[in-house]
């Protein structure tokens, strides 16, 4: 720990505190790994045993009382038929509600940077920051008393026999867009943060409308971090279930791939569907993999712009 | 996935210039109230909605409290609550013993312990809840098949037990990492570790106390965010729980609506809702405050 050593080591004392000094910071480097053994451990064998068991299991069959052997079957089975529509719905539903909560999102970040009222860019990001990791089955309950079936504006603004309802991709999308819309809110305004006066104003002096400033200076800076946004909205719709299923229950008649996981796992039809839920399962790792793949890059790039 | 953007890490960056000079001319304004209206609106819509739901869903009773007088009395809330408030607490309890000695090691120590210990702690981003569950709902099948003659049978059995599923604390420890780990560690970063410890040390404290009287102390607004987070986390949680077939608090909304006209449960819901938001709005203003000025954003 000593910093500064007034006394400069000299001959043998000199070579046995050094000697010291390396052993205790071997110690503590020790220390350190000790330290952080627990955690290791711990995932080890709490998220570790079951990820390895699912990619185990996604490759083998299963059926009581006979060894299990080597297949691919249970990946191609993932890959077709209702488990593929279901993949596909969970991507569509994915990408259309983040693509629409990216605009959207700018939008409101955009509106509430450039506001006077400091009040109310503390109040929109702290409201953010809470609605974007915290919904699930309450949210679903309060979009199902508003506009569900028995709703309170399905029933006063007759939406039913207006064709609207709430349990199908589209209902399940806007409410997605509850939880998506201020993730991006959080994503973006730090890079609308680092958008600069000087560069509005040097645009301007160049003759730039405002369409021009967009289009050539502020778009091509906010890239990066509505791509990583987009991105990081994707993974987090894609993974949704507790919204869903309280939604329209497990093994609904929506296709999503969340779903059809819970439905192969709970049912006792197949002994087999249970390997083809972990091959899902591990469809679903992979595109999570490929998201955080594109979205860490981006994220530092965008870092550049935030000084 | 929504954890990557940690509740309060966007909140601390400070506001830049770029607010001032933007006011031009009347159209970009009037653009502006309207986008803040129609946000607000579908916001705070559903709120408003679903508590009218709850006072005045049938037309025959009219305006009534009871859907909230009668949570008091109603099947099987508490014994769902009492579970998932255990759990949250074991929980808590569980990531502070794994993650502080961690963040303070991560501190003092190399950066490859650091990103070491970072890239473990963000492992459980990519495997959605859902497919940890497939896993250990797996794992729990081959166990029932072939440890019975073991005697490992017994702590199988004990683990799954339905007052207090250690296999659901384990879920939950998993999924609160990256999040709790985050924030652990930039409250770690807000303090001067390696000089507090030294000044301890000089005025003869050993190591171990040196932590828990002077470090932890500091450390004590991170370690109510990461709790906080947390238990908004174990109380909403419903995927593992609901599939490997346990009944906390989400779960018994979702089963007692199936079940009943749903205004009981709608007001549970909404209540919940509140109290989770509030404690969270409370950390969330209070930790922005505080940090605002030291520490930049985490990511």
């Amino acid at each position: 720990m000593s910093t500064i050593d007034p006394l400069a080591p000299t001959g043998a004392a000199g070579a046995d505190r050094s000697r010291r000094r390396l052993r205790s910071s071997l110690r503590k480097a020790a220390a350190g790994r000790v330290a952080v053994l627990p955690l290791l451990l711990f995932v080890a064998v709490a998220f570790g045993l079951p990820a390895v068991a699912m990619a185990y299991g996604s490759f083998t069959t299963y059926a009581p009382g006979q060894p299990s052997h080597y297949t691919t079957g249970n990946l191609s089975a993932s890959l077709s038929g209702g488990y593929l529509t279901a993949l596909l719905g969970s991507v569509k539903l994915s990408a259309i509600a983040a693509l629409i909560a990216t605009v959207l999102g700018l939008l409101l970040a955009q509106a509430v940077v450039t506001s006077r009222f400091e009040v109310l860019r503390h109040a929109v990001l702290s409201a953010s920051g809470v609605l974007a990791n915290f919904g699930g089955v309450p949210l679903a309950f309060a979009f199902i008393a508003t506009l569900g079936n028995n709703g309170l504006l399905t029933q006063h603004l007759h939406l039913t026999a207006a064709g609207w309802n709430l349990y199908d991709l589209t209902g399940l999308g806007l409410v997605y867009l509850y939880f998506l819309i201020p993730l991006m809110v959080l994503t973006v305004i730090p890079a609308l943060d680092g958008l600069r006066k000087q560069w509005r104003e040097a645009a301007q002096n160049n003759g730039a409308g405002l369409w021009q400033y967009w289009r050539y200076v502020a778009l091509p800076v906010l890239t990066p971090s509505l791509l990583g946004g987009f991105v990081l909205l994707f993974g987090s719709a894609f993974a949704a279930y507790a919204t869903a299923a309280a939604m329209v229950g497990a093994g609904g008649a929506v296709p999503l791939i969340t779903l059809q996981i819970a439905a192969s796992l709970n049912g006792n039809v197949d002994a087999n569907a249970t390997n083809v839920a972990l091959a899902m399962s591990l469809d679903m790792v992979v595109i999570s993999v490929l998201v955080m793949a594109v979205y860490l890059p981006l994220q530092r790039r965008s870092a550049r712009w935030l000084v | 996935m929504a954890s990557v953007s940690a509740l309060n890490s966007p909140t601390t960056a400070a506001p830049k210039a770029s607010r001032s000079s933007r006011r031009s001319g009347g159209r970009p304004r009037f653009g502006r109230t309207a986008v803040l209206v129609i946000a607000a609106l579908y916001f705070i819509g559903p709120l408003v909605c679903s508590f009218l739901f709850t006072v005045d869903s049938d037309p025959a009773k009219g305006f009534t409290f009871s859907a909230y007088s009668q949570i008091f009395s109603v099947a099987g809330l508490w014994p769902a609550l009492q579970l998932s408030l255990l759990l949250a607490a074991a929980t808590i309890l569980v990531v502070f013993l794994l993650l502080i000695p961690t963040v303070i090691a991560v501190r003092l120590g190399s950066p490859r312990l650091r990103s070491v210990v970072e890239f473990v702690c963000m492992l459980p981003l990519v495997v959605p809840s859902i497919a940890l569950t497939a896993g250990i709902n797996i794992l729990l099948r081959w166990g029932t098949e072939y440890l019975p003659p073991t005697p490992f049978w017994v702590t199988f059995v004990d683990m799954q037990n339905g007052s207090f599923p250690v296999i659901l604390l384990l879920a939950y420890v998993v999924m609160a990492l990256p999040l709790a780990f985050r924030t652990l560690d930039s409250g770690m970063r807000a303090i001067d570790v390696r000089t507090l410890l030294e000044a301890a040390q000089n005025n003869g404290a050993g190591r171990a106390r040196a932590i828990v009287t002077v470090i932890l102390p500091n450390l004590r607004g991170a370690m109510l965010n990461a709790g906080m987070l947390t238990l908004a986390l174990v109380l909403g949680e419903f995927t593992v729980s609901s599939i490997l077939g346990y009944t906390p608090f989400a779960v018994w909304i979702v089963n007692g609506n199936a079940a009943d006209d749903g205004t009981v449960t709608t007001a549970v819901s909404l209540i919940s809702l509140m109290l989770t938001w509030a404690a969270l709005l409370v950390m969330s203003v209070s930790g922005g405050r505080r940090k605002a000025a030291s520490n930049k954003p985490a990511t």
